[in-house]
């Protein structure tokens, strides 16, 4: 790829008159970097990307700039197969949600995590169980209890997008209780909450920061948390209650854990150099007072791999994925 | 009274000169960002976001307001002299807007049109301001069955008036339904009609159709006519603000009802869109003139500009509120909104009163300061038609493929903005309107998510459209609007026979 060899030279030019003494010539970036989000605007990707691309600018820690570019289309399909297309191109970087997984599966587009380089799992993001604050149940047992009571499928579970995450945990709950819910699907995590405020569905699996709002607003009221140990952050947010306070799905007889990768990976055929480049970068990124008030606000787990570490991570939970969606019938064909 | 000092709280924060510079520098950018089709004020919101993060949330927010009035204002301009509308919602304003510029007569369109978007927002804050809390609730009355009613009623109210040969417009209609139908189903997590095509994920990008239609359609059309260009006669004064000015008082009747319509239509998150459509049907319907609408009716440019800016000012009430966007302008600035730690919903207006009004007061002046700045330039813009054909078509073709472009930044956007552009004029030289198959690429998709929904809700039954006293009444109004001649005329028969 001849733009590839231009940037390299460029990029040695750059070095050169910058530090003058090329020691070892540590890669960095030559032009503008891109910062794809295979999301829409104001969703969770694009609020990270976005606070990532504000916090890189306040601190100066790159010298070309940032830019964040949604590509959204086919549930983020369009994005995948920009960074797939551009091989060998470094300044080209994207934040993956789940659908790294869930819409090459679901849709069968010619895209596997593999055609890309891992950089970091920079967090990953929670699922909650939410219900509205008026209904009587005030923890799982009794949740259980009623949509087992009620016919079939009569209880109605929103969530973000169709045969992604919000429904893979529905399904989930489905298996884990022997029941039946009608899942409903709405575009953006803001929108579910607020239907479940207005008792257009019985129950959402919202994102802390999707839902926080309305649960400090005492509209909505969390009943457990799907990951192995309850969440980390103890500053109460509504009744006296923390994040913390929230138990774990599991604890409470709902067998099922399930937590969102938020991650970094890179154009085919990045260079190590180039994969450094961007590990440090994230690693000055996660360091600033910002960025740990945006993990608080969101109440995410703060988990950070780089390196085999993380592809190992990416691989054993692409394989979860394909035996849930599969499970579920959500694999393209079906 | 509290909200009042509040009120006059948050104009002292406005006025400070920093954020008095701030509002200036975003109204400018707005207005630049506008002009150009398909840039529109989400990106400019989302790209100038982070130049912000320095600066106190108060004044961020206020200059990123500041765009988006900009920004909207700058949409109506190409809307009116070169018949591309930017944003989906001036979309209606070229019906009569462009024929207007047409027939010499852009300064009057323009000035009509910055008043009315002028008129609509003030309008909609007053509201903001005096009722806030009240409305805040109602959108949460509003599911899938209500919001597809809502959809329901704009298709109703356009195509019940529709002069043009029914089946016309039903066809024109369909193909617009089967563009929106084009990419991922939102419903089923499927691919649907991209045969393959990566480029298809995506599906037709409303901007870029609209873009293509319009704009290039138009260009092609001037062409066969002879390279004329009939603005030659334009004013170009600033008088003719004045002039205008003296007419509009008697389009009050209109103005009331789209400022209401539109207030209505952005606190149910349903948005601009359906607003200024929905108003442009029902003026044509009711107003005198309206069987001139088309032909460069005043009134059909206050209407939709009106609707539009009551909308999208109101819409930012269930932002603010709820957390709910309503419109992609509002989901960037919500973004805006976490990054400043401000967390948007029932608890912001108790727990950042001095952001709430900060923000508040400052949409009061950056409307002022909007309208001011770009009524000074309508002779500026005016002046553009005196350009002869031959130099501004290619300027207005390098246009249209920049804001194409940066839609998704991809070169096959361009390409299928000429091959819209060549489906426009043919659609137009075999008579096909436009509109209803613009309006269908718009609320298409949304329409059918919002049905299917319901359905999946009510498993199966369609008396979820009809299960309270809302929704019922909203299809209620759907359908008169829609058999609205066969109902006027079944009564004129009537009478005759009592007669």
């Amino acid at each position: 790829m001849k733009p590839f060899i231009l940037n390299v030279a460029l990029a040695a030019i750059a070095m050169s008159c910058a530090n003058g003494t090329a020691s070892r010539a540590a890669w960095e970036p030559a032009r503008p970097v891109e910062f794809i989000v295979p999301a829409g605007t104001g969703g969770g990707a694009d609020q990270m990307a976005r606070t990532i691309q504000g916090i890189v600018t306040k601190h100066n820690l790159m010298k070309q700039p940032l830019v964040v570019i949604n590509k959204a289309g086919g549930a983020g399909g369009e994005g995948f197969l920009d960074v797939k297309t551009s091989s060998g191109n470094p300044h080209k970087i994207i934040i993956t949600l789940s659908n790294l997984f869930t819409t090459p599966l679901a849709t069968g587009i010619p895209f596997n995590w593999k055609d890309l380089t891992p950089v970091a799992m920079l967090a990953l993001d929670e699922f909650v169980l939410w219900v509205n604050a008026e209904k009587p149940y005030s923890s799982v047992k009794d949740y259980v209890d009623a949509v087992k009571k009620a016919p079939s499928g009569s209880f109605k579970m929103g969530g973000t997008g169709s045969k992604q995450e919000d429904q893979i945990i529905t399904v989930g709950i489905e298996k884990a209780i022997d029941t039946k819910f009608t899942y409903i699907p709405y575009k953006g995590g803001g929108e579910v909450a607020v239907q479940l405020v207005g008792n257009h569905v019985d129950s959402t699996v919202n994102n802390p920061i999707e839902a926080v709002a309305q649960w400090r607003g005492g509209k909505l009221r969390p009943l457990c948390v799907f990951d192995a140990q309850p969440m980390a952050y103890d500053e109460p947010i509504a009744d006296g209650k923390a994040w913390k306070d929230i138990p774990t799905c599991k604890s409470q007889g709902l067998a099922m854990e399930y937590l969102m990768l938020r991650g970094i990976f890179m154009a085919p055929k990045a260079t190590k150099d180039q994969v450094e480049y961007y590990v440090e970068l994230f690693k000055k990124v996660r360091a600033t007072p910002e960025w740990q008030e945006f993990m608080k606000s969101g109440a995410f787990n703060t988990t950070f791999l780089t390196g085999a570490d993380y592809a190992k991570w990416v691989e054993a939970e692409e394989k979860r994925h394909q035996g849930l969606m599969k499970e579920a019938g959500f694999l393209s064909g079906n | 009274m509290e909200e009042l000092a509040n009120l006059f709280h948050g104009f002292a924060v406005a006025l400070q000169p920093y954020n008095i510079m701030l509002m200036i520098i975003g109204i400018t950018l707005g207005v630049i960002i506008g002009v150009l089709p398909g840039l529109g004020g989400a990106n400019g919101v989302a790209i100038l976001l982070p130049l912000t993060f320095s600066m106190p949330p108060t004044s961020a927010i206020i200059m990123l307001s500041c765009i988006y009035w900009g920004a909207l204002f700058g949409g109506a301009i190409t809307s009116i002299l070169f018949n591309i509308p930017g944003e989906p919602w001036s979309v209606a304003t070229t019906f009569d807007g462009y024929p207007m510029a047409q027939q010499g007569r852009p300064g009057e369109a323009l000035t009509a049109a910055f008043t009315s978007s002028f008129v609509g927002a003030l309008f909609a804050v007053i509201m903001i301001t005096l009722v806030a809390p009240l409305v805040a609730g109602f959108a949460l009355r509003f599911g899938p069955a209500e919001k597809f009613a809502v959809y329901f009623l704009a298709f109703c109210s356009f195509v019940g008036l529709s002069k043009e040969p029914p089946f016309k417009t039903i066809a024109a209609m369909m193909m617009g339904f089967a563009l929106a139908a084009v990419g991922l189903d939102s419903i089923t997590g499927q691919l649907r009609l991209t045969f393959g095509v990566t480029e298809l994920l995506n599906g037709f990008d409303f901007l870029i159709a609209v873009i293509g239609l319009f704009g290039i359609g138009e260009i092609l059309l001037t062409m066969e006519e002879g390279l004329a260009f009939r603005g030659g006669t334009a004013t170009i004064n600033l008088r003719v603000v004045l002039q205008t000015w003296r007419e509009l008082p008697a389009y009050w009747m209109t103005s009331l009802r789209s400022c209401l319509i539109g207030c209505w239509m952005g606190v149910t998150p349903a948005g601009a869109t359906p607003a200024s459509f929905m108003s442009y049907g029902i003026a044509k319907r009711l107003a005198r003139r309206g069987n001139n609408f088309g032909k460069g009716e005043i009134e059909g440019v206050i209407a939709p500009e009106t609707a539009a800016h009551a909308a999208g000012t109101s819409a930012l009430l269930p932002m603010l509120s709820l957390g709910v966007p309503g419109s992609p302008t509002a989901a960037v600035l919500l973004g805006g909104l976490l990054i400043w730690g401000l967390q948007p919903g029932p608890m912001l207006f108790v727990e950042q009163k001095e952001f709430v009004w900060g923000l508040i007061a400052s949409m009061y002046l950056g409307n002022l300061a909007g309208l001011l700045v770009v009524l000074t330039c309508v002779p500026i813009f005016a002046a553009i038609l005196r350009v002869p054909f031959g130099i501004i078509a290619p300027l207005i073709l390098v246009l249209c493929a920049i804001g194409a472009y940066s839609v998704h930044n991809s070169t096959f956007d361009v390409m299928l903005m000429l091959v819209f552009g060549v489906l426009g004029y043919l659609l137009k030289k075999c008579n096909y309107p436009l509109a209803p198959l613009v309006l269908a690429i718009v609320l298409g998709d949304k329409a059918e998510e919002a049905f299917r929904q319901s359905l999946l809700g009510s498993q199966g039954s369609l008396g979820v459209f009809f299960s309270n006293g809302l929704v019922s009444t909203i299809m209620a109004l759907g359908l008169v609007a829609l058999f609205w001649s066969a109902i006027q005329e079944g009564y004129s028969r009537l009478r005759t026979a009592m007669a």
